[in-house]
């Protein structure tokens, strides 16, 4: 291709007067490509998923840059440390890049300026990039960028100190509903994920997996197997060893010309397993040895006056367990990624959501230097931190290797069920003091869980900050003697990140017994939730001996600030009409909830009709500070509020004899378009502040609303999700 | 074995066993990925296409039972209503991570064909059988609405 100019200067040169702002490296060379004809090539370091987050990174590169929006091509970065982190987890990607990603579209629209001033001998001063053109403001003249790119690919970069962003009010794409970039590909089934890649000459495997973590092939037999046409030979993998971190889970891979003849051929395998040290794991078991464990003193991990002495002495104390199960990510598009060999240099493509991890992966697993190691990022179809984990790549790049040609692997269905890496399973123990005004006094939040640390170090069992941080930590409220403490729990299975993490279970315990504590008082849910929120302050957990991190934002910037927590559940409440005369059958339940440094507030409305439980309605408002991309953020708002009740109505994932039982939908259920409420009501409160995370905040609010909706129409107390178990099929809305 | 079948207008010859799902031959064989995989199981509709005009899961239909049908698929489909509802979904900024919307895009396309004006009744049985992890119901819902001509105020 003729004409990428900019992209000329190699990143092999001494660090340049951006290479390290805040966020990382502005470099504009290391972003934007522009081209003669005036398109510009932004190249995105993030992964995109469904969160939008190629519109959103271009949009702020183009923002400043001054490009139409239609001449803006998106290339997706391969993994590399030089584009600073790539994990696209976290509800960080804008959070990190918002400033720095300016800086870099602005510095090339002054290199430009400088270019077109230097071609007429003016001053720059007199010189502005618009809408891809340098106009100079002194007469008619015009340069279009793709003239004036040569010239300014010779220039330096200006200092930081030179560069001028715009004010917020000139924004054209930022804060707007900017169009998608991915869209219009995406309504003609174009666009590549992860299970879409084809290679030359490529083969296909599906990986026969332990069924129990860390257990392994004692024998097989492949003799059916490949009788099967189309099945070229079978591979055992290597055994997985502890910790299991993100290497392969071991197992016999199947080698075959299609996905469907690798499907059968692993239907007619034979295999003995050794179940290891998980093959007495039973979650039902497990269970209630959790909700022993949670009715014990724990460890204190943030203390405010003395809790235990004021229950203890309390007018009224309330006390309540809670349990949450394991969740799969059930992701549309499963694991899936393909690899192949060039003498001892490997290229990958995957749907990750992290390909410097997946190089480190590749790289310790088939023991080369990670150097040698390409990762090319396709699209996701879905991520919700099951792609955070790179398993599926390391099997792609061993297989590749042992057959010598470019391999395949897919993920079924059953497979990314079976062996996933589990939300986490929590029981947790929440006291109340109660003076005899109905005011709470004394908030004690006991959490017991297996931390996501045992995935990395073998045999972690105590909660770590990392994860209290999500949700328990950080509880605000304005009580004169709160205590968290914690219990150890060791995993069986893999556990890691979904979609805001511990607070779908810290939210919903903390957010249900408030509505508790309002029912034992007598008192609105609402009202109490509001006076424990308290008036408008900055809390900082670390004054009362917490760890916090606060999802790696400073503190200064991203505070915990009650006031805007009041706010969006102030809006929320007048949106859904709290407290206005209800149909028979149907009740309303509000939850509010900081994480991930934005403030999300949702009231589910419920109906139980002739036994039937419905959701007519729900209302969500979110405070996520300045909002790179409205309407997409309000799609985050919807989808991330319905993932939540989704997972509250029907999600568990049981172990038995240390392997999950949960197959396929619908073993495993999710949220299908008739069970989804009528009518949603979702809005953004754009207070100005500085960007907080999109994706993950919207979810931890939307099962304790929903808990505290059905006991206000039925009376009934939900304390362990999913409120439709296995042993209640009960159907919401339609009729499928 | 060899099977012809008629994909988006076009006869296509494909050898494999017969018993092998449509969607892995449209897939793996003819290169045509817009059709996901989601279950294999007929139970997500990630694999939705129209036989004979009439929307079926790829992944448990036998591509031997198509031979000597038309068979369309998310990047063949076309007419009024594919028109309406892509229009709809660009509009609306229905899809997020997009991998299930083939599937939701053949279904609606197929709705509108059956019931031109469908009530939200309709629309939840017509889409019961595509899920969505994303979880984008509702703005599936409003941009059915749109395709069929429905105006923003009906909708609410």
């Amino acid at each position: 291709m003729l004409g990428v100019v900019l992209r000329a200067r190699t990143r092999a040169d001494a660090p340049g007067p951006l290479s390290d702002v805040a966020g990382g490296d502005a470099t504009p060379d290391l972003w934007i490509a522009l081209e003669d004809d005036g398109t510009a090539r932004i190249t995105c370091h993030r992964s995109e998923m469904g969160q939008q987050t190629w519109t959103a990174m271009c949009q702020l590169v183009a923002e400043e840059l001054e490009i139409p929006w239609d001449r803006v091509v998106v290339e997706q970065a391969v993994g590399d440390a030089k584009y600073g982190d790539q994990n696209t987890d976290g509800s960080r990607s804008v959070r990190q890049n918002f400033t720095r990603l300016r800086i870099a579209g602005a510095a090339m629209r002054q290199m430009l300026e400088q270019a077109a001033a230097t071609e007429w001998g003016v001053s720059p001063r007199q010189c502005k990039g618009i809408q891809g053109e340098v106009v100079h403001t002194g007469s008619e003249r015009k340069l279009p960028y793709g003239q004036l790119a040569a010239a300014a690919a010779r220039l330096t970069p200006p200092t930081e100190r030179r560069i001028q962003l715009k004010d917020p009010s000139e924004w054209r794409y930022v804060s707007k509903p900017t169009p998608s970039l991915t869209i219009p590909s995406i309504v003609r089934g174009e666009g590549t994920f992860g299970i879409d890649v084809r290679l030359p000459d490529m083969l296909h495997a599906v990986i026969a997996r332990p069924p129990q973590v860390l257990g392994s092939v004692r024998s097989y037999d492949d003799t059916a197997t490949r009788a099967v046409a189309g099945v070229v030979q079978t591979v055992e993998l290597p055994t997985l060893e502890a910790p299991v971190g993100f290497k392969p889970l071991g197992g016999v891979a199947v080698i075959a010309r299609d996905t469907w003849s690798a499907i059968r051929g692993r239907a007619e395998l034979q295999v003995e397993w050794d179940p290891g040290p998980n093959g007495s794991y039973d979650s039902q078991t497990y269970e209630a040895e959790l909700l022993r464990k949670v009715r014990e003193p724990g460890r204190a991990r943030r203390a405010r006056g003395d809790t235990m002495a004021a229950l203890e002495s309390a007018h009224q104390r309330v006390s309540a367990e809670y349990y949450v199960p394991h969740l799969a990510h059930s992701t549309m598009e499963p694991p899936a990624a393909t690899a192949r060999w060039d003498g001892d240099r490997v290229e990958c493509w995957a749907c990750t959501q992290n390909p410097q991890a997946a190089r480190r992966t590749v790289a310790e697993v088939c023991g080369v230097p990670e150097a040698q190691v390409t990762v090319h990022v396709t699209w996701l179809g879905g991520g919700f931190g099951r792609k955070s984990k790179q398993d599926f790549v390391a099997e792609a790049a061993l297989l590749a290797r042992e057959v010598g040609k470019p391999v395949k692997v897919t993920w079924t269905r059953e497979d990314e069920l079976r062996h996933g890496y589990y939300h986490t399973v929590s029981a947790q123990r929440l006291e109340g003091a109660l003076d005899d005004a109905g005011k709470c006094t004394a908030f004690l939040h006991r959490t017991v869980f297996p931390p996501i640390a045992s995935t990395f170090q073998a045999g972690a069992s105590e909660p770590g900050w990392g994860d209290l941080r999500l949700g328990a930590s950080d509880t605000p409220f304005a009580v004169p003697n709160l205590l968290l403490e914690t219990g150890e729990a060791e995993a069986h299975v893999r556990i890691g990140w979904l979609r805001s993490v511990a607070n779908i279970y810290h939210a919903f315990a903390v957010q249900s017994f408030v509505a508790e504590l309002a029912h034992a008082a007598g008192r609105d849910p609402k009202d109490m939730l509001l006076e424990l929120i308290g008036p408008p302050r900055r809390v900082d957990p670390r004054r009362e001996g917490a760890e916090y991190d606060n999802y790696g934002s400073s503190m200064e910037t991203h505070p915990v600030d009650t006031g805007r927590l009041r706010t969006v559940t102030e809006m929320v409440a007048e949106l859904a009409d709290w407290g206005r005369p209800l149909p028979e059958g149907h009740g309303l339940g509000i939850a509010a909830h900081r994480s991930f440094t934005s403030y999300v507030a949702t009231v589910v409305e419920v109906a139980m009709v002739d036994e039937r439980l419905t959701i007519p309605a729900v209302w969500s408002v979110m405070d996520a500070g300045t909002v790179v991309n409205t309407d997409h953020a309000l799609s985050q708002l919807e989808g991330g509020t319905l993932f939540g009740l989704s997972n509250a109505l029907y999600g568990e994932i049981t172990a038995r004899d240390g392997a999950v039982v949960q197959d396929n939908f619908p073993r495993w259920r999710v949220m299908r378009m008739g069970e989804s409420p009528p009518r949603m009501e979702v809005r953004l409160v754009l207070s100005g502040a500085p960007p907080g995370g999109v994706g993950e905040p919207p979810t931890p609010p939307a099962a304790p609303a929903l808990a505290n909706a059905i006991f206000a129409a039925t009376g009934t107390r939900v304390r362990r999700l999913p409120v439709f178990g296995a042993d209640r099929r009960d159907r919401l809305g339609g009729d499928r | 074995m060899s099977v012809t079948i008629e994909i988006n207008g076009e006869a296509r010859e494909v050898d494999v066993a017969e018993d092998t799902p449509l969607l892995w031959v449209l897939r793996d064989h003819l290169g045509l990925t817009g059709t996901k995989y989601g279950c294999g199981v007929a139970q997500c509709g990630a694999c939705t296409v129209h036989v004979d005009g009439v929307p079926r899961r790829a992944c448990v239909t036998p591509v031997a039972s198509v031979s000597g049908k038309s068979v369309v698929t998310i990047e063949g489909v076309e007419g009024p209503e594919a028109d309406a509802v892509r229009s709809a979904w660009v509009e609306l900024a229905v899809p997020q991570c997009g991998y299930c919307q083939s599937g939701q895009i053949m279904s609606a396309v197929a709705l509108l064909r059956s019931r031109p004006t469908p009530s939200d009744e309709d629309i939840d049985r017509g889409m019961a059988g595509n899920i969505c992890r994303c979880a984008t119901y509702v703005r599936i819902r409003r941009a059915i609405g749109r395709a069929a001509g429905r105006s923003e105020g009906d909708e609410e």
